[in-house]
């Protein structure tokens, strides 16, 4: 379980990279969103593997830290999916506009001199 | 509700304040553009306000050791989100707060008219500022870093042209890059202490082995790059020049700002987490601050050289000042940061106040300024009477001038003004090491040589840029300025005149503001014994 994530998490990070530093601004976007993929397996992750555990403590119980999962990692999942998404969704417009100002679809905003 | 528990919560009024009048604007119509005006304006002045009494707070004594803790939503320390104003981020809101209203002001008559939800934005931008500087818990670091990132990426877009645009697309693409360092860095730093919580972290990075310790320095080193990318340390400050001259004047004096909050979230992470009491990992990273720092000033000194344009130009010196700030905090002493801190201020107000200063000077340049005429026009803007063409030295150019001199004079760090005083304390304490650390060694010559060439080389290009605009252009048209315009800019170099008169008790409060920075333990003990405020039930059951 450990290799497989670690193995799936390092892949589609290592591919983000690669498309980042492509020059069209939609490949840079793809790279940015496959990096946020991986980086948020990331932190779950690192809250330790669990299988089958509750991260919620039974209500009137005296919580048992070790059949639970910790949901501290789990909760900045989801702040850091969030705020991805919304910054990613400003980056398309962005690229949209520059798109439509400057006619090329390059990162520098004009194609290279061949 | 009585005053003194109104009083507790003046903590975190600094980032609800823009938070609240950000949201009210938003629905507001630009052609309600003056009653918007002045809320934004009111905030802002609420916010030096508030400034103004959190730093009386820390350093009158109405804290104990000067450290103001708030619990948010009443969670004790390590588990809930705690804000901490001390004097280093009383005396940082107070900045934000000045250059705020500086850039606000500047932008009255014109830059706050050219686009939508300028009002809005910046008061966001505000709300991030303030909420890095203030909390103490990792994750929610990260939280106001995106907010204020995100109220950037809109500002240095407003006034929309091809040029913004292509200098956005840079900005974004690399600053989500960082942020998602940060993740990573955080995410690891969770993993190997199980706490985000600044002085908690502390407490127990003492107490660690060696593997954890290893992982850990793994953690940190990640989530500085997301620091350093801010505070464009070479090789991550490639995307800032392009930024800061493509930014419209207001805009870009803020960013200068931005490149602080990166500086200063080094200071305070470091001296927090490897600081003397930290076990194995102290001293961690120190060395790579100091040459990191030195390379940064050699790469924004040789980018001032190269450049003749003066936003680049103004970018550069950010650099030049970023660098300069990382390897004094590398440098690991605590007369070297207070003089440090007096630098930050001081070269902040000195590049903002270029930047809004380009903008007027490029009216000479471009005569006329056709294309701002027409945007004044489009947006009724109320112009000045012309000005006076007589033989002579206008009155303009006599004021463009001298400001530019004043400019020039700090960010080259010549006397009388407070680049001077700042340069001279760093290599006072340079010179003078505290007993026991031993004499100076080759770090410290090479960060004085570095820190006198990129001085010269500043005094250099500003020369250069001055004498082409103010004696060598062929026909010199007095621009005309508005009020609102000049009042800025002579307010910030007056200011930094301030600054140099009153350079001694700005010193004894930066020194106790440093000292208090290099005791991680004080902290520690601040936050983490900090009681939740009881609440009624608890009052009602205990006598």
């Amino acid at each position: 379980m450990e290799l497989v994530s670690s193995l799936a998490i390092g892949i589609v990070f290592g591919a983000g990279i690669w498309l980042l530093l492509r020059p069209r601004s939609f490949q840079v976007l793809t790279g940015l969103m496959l990096m946020s993929y991986a980086v948020n397996l990331f932190i779950f992750i690192m809250g330790r593997v669990w299988l089958d555990e509750p991260p919620l403590t039974p209500a009137g119980t005296v919580p048992d830290p070790r059949i639970l999962a910790d949901p501290l990692p789990q909760a900045l999942v989801l702040t850091a999916i969030v705020i991805g998404f919304a910054t990613t969704a400003l980056y398309l417009v962005v690229m949209i506009g520059a798109r439509g100002l400057t006619g090329t679809d390059h990162v520098d905003g004009e194609e290279p001199e061949v | 509700m009585r005053p003194e528990h109104l009083a507790q919560h003046l903590v975190i009024l600094p980032i609800l304040l823009p938070l609240l009048v950000g949201a009210v604007l938003v629905p507001l119509t630009q052609g309600r553009h003056q009653f918007k005006f002045a809320l934004s304006y009111a905030s802002v002045v609420g916010l030096l306000v508030t400034a103004c009494a959190l730093m009386m707070n820390a350093d009158g004594g109405a804290w104990p050791d000067g450290i103001g803790v708030y619990l948010a939503a009443n969670w004790a320390a390590p588990f809930g989100i705690a804000l901490v104003a001390d004097r280093l981020s009383a005396l940082m809101l107070l900045l934000t707060a000045v250059l705020a209203l500086a850039s606000l002001h500047f932008a009255m008559q014109r830059w706050s008219r050219i686009g939508v939800h300028f009002h809005s934005l910046f008061q966001f931008l505000l709300m991030g500022i303030n909420g890095a500087f203030l909390t103490h818990d990792l994750f929610n670091l990260f939280v106001f870093f995106e907010v204020m990132l995100a109220a950037s990426y809109g500002l240095v877009l407003h006034g929309y042209n091809a040029e913004r645009l292509r200098a956005s697309m840079q900005y974004i693409a690399v600053n989500l890059a960082a942020a998602l360092m940060f993740l990573i860095g955080t995410a690891l730093i969770y993993a190997t202490t199980g706490t985000l919580n600044m002085a908690d972290l502390a407490v127990r990075i003492a107490a660690m082995g060696p593997d954890q310790v290893a992982l850990l320095k793994v953690g940190v080193a990640v989530l500085a790059l997301a620091f350093l990318a801010k505070g464009a340390m070479w090789p991550l400050g490639f995307w800032l020049p392009t930024t800061y001259a493509a930014a419209s004047p207001p805009v870009a004096a803020m960013l200068v700002l931005m490149t602080k909050v990166g500086a200063y979230v080094i200071l305070r992470l470091w001296l927090l987490l490897f600081g003397e009491q930290a076990g194995l990992a102290a001293g961690f990273g120190y060395d790579a601050l100091v040459w990191g720092g030195m390379a940064t000033i050699v790469f924004g000194a040789a980018g001032m050289l190269s450049t003749d344009t003066a936003g680049r130009m103004a970018g550069y010196s950010a650099i030049v000042s970023s660098g300069t700030l990382l390897a004094v905090i590398g440098y690991g002493q605590p007369s070297l940061v207070t003089a440090g801190l007096y630098y930050l201020i001081g070269s902040t107000l000195a590049v903002a106040a270029f930047l809004l200063l380009i903008e007027l000077i490029d009216r000479i340049r471009t005569p006329g300024a056709a294309m701002l005429a027409l945007t004044m026009e489009a947006w009724a803007v109320e112009d000045t009477p012309e000005e006076p063409r007589g033989k002579g030295v206008p009155a303009v150019m006599a004021f463009l001038s001298l400001a530019f001199v004043a400019c020039a004079l700090m960010i080259a760090g010549l006397p009388p003004l407070s680049g001077f005083v700042a340069k001279f304390g760093m290599f006072h304490a340079l010179l003078n090491p505290e007993p026991g650390s031993g004499a100076i060694g080759a770090t410290g010559f090479t960060l004085i040589a570095l820190v006198i060439v990129s001085g010269l080389i500043a005094i250099i290009s500003m020369l250069r840029f001055g004498v082409r605009t103010f004696w060598a252009a062929e026909i010199v048209t007095p621009p005309r300025l508005q009020l609102s315009e000049v009042a800025p800019i002579t307010a910030l170099l007056l200011l930094s005149l301030a600054m140099t008169v009153q350079a001694r008790p700005l010193f004894d409060y930066l020194g106790r503001a440093s000292a208090d920075l290099h005791d991680a333990g004080k902290y520690a003990r601040r936050v983490l014994q900090q009681p939740p405020v009881p609440g009624p039930a608890t009052q009602g059951e205990t006598p």
